[in-house]
């Protein structure tokens, strides 16, 4: 069934009182480590940019909730919220946003451009759409080598949905049949530009149809709706019901990056519906149906705030990455450097 | 028997496949149809489900390929013509190339490229890339030249733990044969000597090292001695053999089909002239096509790339200065 356009919006969800309170406590962690990143930003301590997930949390952290060990994700700017559910530490993100040798990408690569291949954790390229294919890859090779049951979870903007490389990957991903659940946050704004001056489809869930493949809406601000919307594409993927795509409605609620005061951020969406704080309405609702009292939610804020503390204490007792220590070599074909000839990859 | 330069690639990519059950072709009507040039010709029937047709679609070849390789398994990418690489360049520079010195893991794909000229071929099945890619650090660009190292470069590319930019010419498809398919091969990174001589050095790579050898057959006629130096593999670009060559010469002409502005004639030129400027009795040359599109009709085609004809006037003036 092609474009079941699964509606989570007005759908009765049953509620998981653990998977709720777990996906807020990733939620919350996320807001607090990239308020402290903001905030080191802010002091200089970061070299190079701060991209916050600020409103987009409680998509993000569904789809790394939704998947298993196992599974892959290609997260995208926005999905500190995703990348911790998943399984990626404080501490990991700590140390490449501050540049540590001592973090996953050794000071060669910073902020949200990090991961661990090995793990199916995809470290993202900055051109928009490229991740797609190549979740698709690892796919298509577990098939090849008899792996079922597995799912890969690509990440998107709306932005990122006008580039051919994500056209090319969704055809490749409905072609091959492939269990990809590509979620796209539209969150109104690519950097600067609207989603007026994006696309002129209805709504990007219609494309859905056009690739063949399942097309899923939901609420991006309804932590309920994203846990059960993406709880059942993921399902979908990993029972053989092809590639699913996920297109949720939210706002951006800070800058592209902290560089950036958004200022062109329309003030009628703000205070629209879409303009919530996912964090607070998903506060407000624990509070609401009484499964914790107000003291827990601010013994979790402290927990997580000692947390980062801590990454960030640890990350500033690391070592400065040391260039005359680097091995500035670009190939793993070590014998091919040690050439003579081979003076474009020598060190001197 | 003998073997033709498309028969060898097809052999080695049989051989690649029969020998390490992570190697799969992925490319455009690759599959039954045996491919464009039928380089993949009997290898869907022969190894089921390993030799698979892509969509139009470089990138997400390309990109299907790194995930691939992160997931183990050893890619072999046909694009149908070396300048259908570009949709797919992204993925190629930015992604495969960076993927090593980003993580630690490397991505070991093989990237075929049909390149270089024939006749009729016009702007858009004509080019050649090398440079292009050689630009980029963290891949590794070959250019067989020969039946052998079309074999054997080729497994050794599928082996390799980086991705390779396989750039096979076009035009060697057929007219090259070789008597059998190798059994020893030279190495990825090492040049080789494709004649000897004392006069004059021509450094060449992929279809231009036979011009070149007419050339210094021709020239023996006159009492001149000119070496042939085959580049084979332009990433790693293996200096020391072009450095002894010259130091025997004192004479530099360095030839390339693709486009005059950098490239890999200006780089050969360059680190003589850094590196060996005291070993140089004349000025180095260089010659490659010109700087316009690659023409349609053949008699212009026949002159916007270097020929035995135009190499042999560089030659001479080289000889004479």
């Amino acid at each position: 069934m092609v474009h079941m356009a699964v509606t989570s919006e007005s759908a009765e969800v049953s509620l998981d009182r653990e998977q709720y309170i777990t996906a807020y406590k990733w939620m919350l962690l996320a807001r607090v480590l990239e308020d402290k990143l903001a905030s080191l930003y802010r002091a200089a301590k970061i070299h190079g940019g701060v991209y916050r997930g600020k409103g987009q949390e409680a998509l993000s952290v569904s789809i790394g909730l939704s998947l298993q060990k196992g599974d892959v994700f290609a997260p995208l700017i926005r999905d500190q919220a995703g990348r911790l559910a998943f399984g990626e530490s404080v501490l990991e993100a700590v140390r490449t946003y501050l540049g540590s040798p001592l973090g996953p990408m050794r000071a060669r690569e910073g902020n949200v451009h990090r991961g661990r291949p090995r793990d199916g954790y995809l470290p993202m390229i900055s051109h928009l759409g490229a991740m797609v294919s190549v979740v698709n890859g690892v796919l298509f090779a577990r098939k090849l080598q008899g792996v079922n049951g597995t799912v890969g979870a690509a990440c998107l903007g709306e932005g990122a949905t006008s580039t051919g490389a994500c056209h090319e990957a969704l055809n490749q991903a409905s072609v091959e049949k492939l269990p990809l659940v590509l979620v796209i946050a539209n969150n109104g704004y690519a950097y600067s530009t609207p989603s007026s001056r994006q696309f002129a489809c209805r709504n990007l869930v219609d494309r859905a149809i056009g690739y063949g493949i399942e097309g899923h809406s939901v609420d991006g601000t309804d932590l309920a709706a994203c846990l059960k919307t993406l709880g059942i594409a993921v399902k979908r993927a990993r029972s053989g019901q092809g590639p699913q795509m996920v297109v949720a409605r939210l706002l951006r609620l800070c800058g592209h990056g902290d560089h950036d005061d958004a200022g062109y951020i329309d003030p009628k969406l703000k205070a629209s519906p879409m303009g919530r704080d996912c964090l607070e309405l998903a506060e407000d609702f624990i509070l609401q149906q009484q499964w914790v009292e107000a003291c827990t939610v601010t013994r979790w804020r402290n927990e997580a705030l000692d947390k980062v503390e801590e990454a960030v204490a640890t990350t500033q007792r690391d070592p400065l990455p040391d260039p005359y220590a680097e091995e500035w070599r670009a190939i793993a074909s070590k014998h091919l450097t040690e050439l003579r000839g081979a003076a474009q990859w020598e060190t001197e | 028997m003998s073997v033709t330069y498309l028969e060898a690639i097809r052999e080695a990519q049989a051989r690649a496949l029969a020998d390490d059950p992570r190697v799969f072709i992925y490319g455009q009507d690759v599959g039954a149809f045996g491919g464009a040039f039928k380089a993949t010709k009997n290898l869907a029937n022969e190894y089921p489900g390993r030799v698979i047709d892509a969509p139009i679609s470089e990138d997400a070849m390309v990109g299907a390929a790194i995930g691939a390789a992160l997931q183990g398994m050893r890619p072999i990418i046909e694009m149908q013509f070396a300048d259908f690489s570009t949709p797919g360049f992204n993925q190629i520079v930015n992604h495969a190339a960076t993927m090593y010195w980003r993580t630690g893991v490397p991505c070991p794909i093989t990237i075929r490229l049909p390149s270089g000229g024939t006749s009729g071929s016009g702007p858009f099945h004509s080019q050649s890339m090398e440079a292009l890619y050689a630009h980029y650090p963290g891949l590794v660009v070959v250019t067989p030249a020969t039946v052998e190292d079309a074999y054997s470069m080729l497994i050794e590319a599928v082996a390799l733990d980086d991705p390779v930019i396989f750039c096979e010419h076009k035009y060697l498809y057929y007219h090259l044969k070789a008597d059998a398919l190798p059994t020893e091969a030279m190495p990825v990174g090492k040049a080789r000597i494709a004649r000897e001589g004392r006069d004059l050095t021509i450094v060449a790579y992929s279809a231009m090292v036979h011009e070149a050898l007419a050339v210094a057959e021709e020239f023996a006629g006159e009492g001149w001695e000119i070496e042939v130096v085959d580049l084979r593999s332009i990433k790693p670009l293996d200096t020391d053999t072009v450095m002894a060559s010259v130091a025997r010469t004192g004479r530099l002409l360095a030839v390339g089909e693709s486009w005059p502005w950098g490239g890999v004639t200006a780089e050969v030129v360059a680190r003589v002239a850094t590196e060996g400027f005291n070993l140089l009795d004349a000025a180095p040359q260089r010659l490659n096509a010109k700087d316009t599109p690659v023409p349609y009709h053949p008699t212009l085609w026949a002159v916007h790339r270097p020929t035995s004809r135009s190499i042999a006037a560089a030659a001479r003036s080289v000889l004479r200065s």
